[in-house]
């Protein structure tokens, strides 16, 4: 019996391996490095998540405040308001590091000393700020530095949707706090994000 | 594996006269390509997330301080407060200095709040079963969705039906508010508001004997 060759056809089984590749290339969507992981409750809800105009305040579950707006110009501009209301000076680069990182949650005397450090060293900068115990955006009463980043966002882009993405650990008087500064600052109106669950 | 000249091509030898160049077999070896092909699909199948983040839709009313909060009827208003443990204390009507109502938890389970919302839901107006109703038309085909949503809303905003007021103390969870906010729509509830809780209220929580 003569013997057949060991080597086989595999165009098939390519045109399978680059479809896939093809589909799994266009249907991704890159998640940018957050500096902080919520992982929020599930509700039957199907409404999802708008990805343009979005103004997103994320509560962890230590109820530390952390904003993010989307938008490179958006940012910019928001960030030239605080540096105007707070009195600090940034230069163009470090407005431009601003308008293309993430979320962030510091009180803005840092955000000067934060945006001056590349992205290896914002970590531990988040770090040190924790062990401080002033890792987050101020939101009580006394100081509330959200409810100016909420109002220059809503300057510079009054077609922001509000959602609030909240740990589920974290406390109700924080969650209530920053619907507090929402409604102060006129959002009446505002989502809840949350995972998708099956209802039994 | 890299075995490519399998053709009977280079047969030239065997040929008179003019010597003809060596056809070249038109295979080639895939092995790399696949290599890559599969490659970028492990890539590209571990960093996907299909499911995108939902999101449920909050309307608080407008914080107005010259204009009186409406007067809410006591009968059928269902406070509902949220306390540590996963505990949802309730009661039925107003909170009376000179009546106390009677306070009574329960917990997040299917058991526990929601079949005491579809109770009060349906005791009150019937309004858990005609929405549940026009649910049921909906999927069968006999109404389409834009029937349902008006008529849905319009039974569910009834001036006799349920009010739920939720009021969360300083021991519960964002996952606590989330979870019954949840449950008005799974209830079909359409009239309900988060408030903040009262001292006297605090006081209830207290006072219930925990068994």
């Amino acid at each position: 019996m003569p013997r057949s060759s060991p080597a086989l056809d595999m165009t098939p089984m390519v045109d399978l391996a680059f479809l896939l590749v093809t589909f799994f290339m266009l249907t991704t969507q890159f998640r940018a490095d957050e500096p902080v992981i919520v992982d929020p409750p599930s509700s039957v809800s199907e409404t999802i998540v708008p990805d343009i105009d979005l103004m997103q305040i994320i509560i962890d579950d230590k109820g530390k405040v952390f904003f993010n707006i989307d938008g490179k110009e958006k940012r910019a501009s928001v960030l030239r308001k605080m540096a105007e209301k707070y009195g600090v000076n940034f230069t163009d680069n470090e407005i431009y590091r601003f308008s293309i990182m993430t979320s962030f949650g510091m009180p803005m005397k840092y955000m000067k000393q934060f945006l001056g450090k590349d992205q290896a060293t914002q970590k531990l900068f988040y770090n040190d700020l924790e062990k401080r115990g002033e890792k987050g955006i101020p939101a009580d009463s006394l100081n509330n530095e959200l409810s100016d980043w909420v109002l220059n966002a809503r300057y510079s882009n009054p077609k922001y949707r509000v959602a609030i993405k909240g740990d589920g650990a974290a406390k109700y008087p924080v969650v209530k706090q920053v619907i507090e500064t929402l409604q102060r600052n006129k959002v009446n109106k505002f989502n809840f994000v949350t995972n998708l669950e099956v209802a039994q | 594996m890299a075995d490519v000249n399998t053709g009977d091509d280079g047969g030239g030898g065997k040929h008179k006269g003019k010597v003809r160049a060596k056809k070249s077999s038109t295979r080639i070896d895939m092995t790399p390509m696949v290599d890559l092909a599969f490659l970028l699909l492990t890539f590209f199948m571990l960093t996907t997330t299909f499911n995108k983040p939902k999101a449920m839709e909050i309307n608080m009313p407008i914080k107005d301080k010259t204009v009186d909060p409406p007067k809410i009827p006591g009968k059928q208003t269902l406070t509902l407060l949220l306390s540590d443990k996963n505990r949802i204390y309730w009661y039925i009507g107003a909170d009376d200095p000179n009546l106390p109502p009677a306070v009574e938890y329960t917990n997040f389970s299917a058991n526990g709040i929601r079949k005491l919302l579809i109770e009060k839901n349906t005791e009150i107006n019937s309004t858990f079963s005609r929405v549940e109703k026009l649910k049921e038309d909906f999927k069968k085909g006999q109404i389409d969705e834009k029937k349902y949503k008006e008529e849905s809303i319009k039974v569910k905003a009834e001036k006799k039906a349920l009010i739920v007021l939720i009021k969360a103390d300083d021991s519960s969870t964002y996952k606590n508010l989330v979870d019954i906010l949840d449950e008005m729509s799974i209830c079909n509830i359409g009239r309900y508001a988060i408030v903040d809780i009262t001292a006297s209220e605090i006081e209830m929580i207290k006072n219930v004997v925990v068994q």
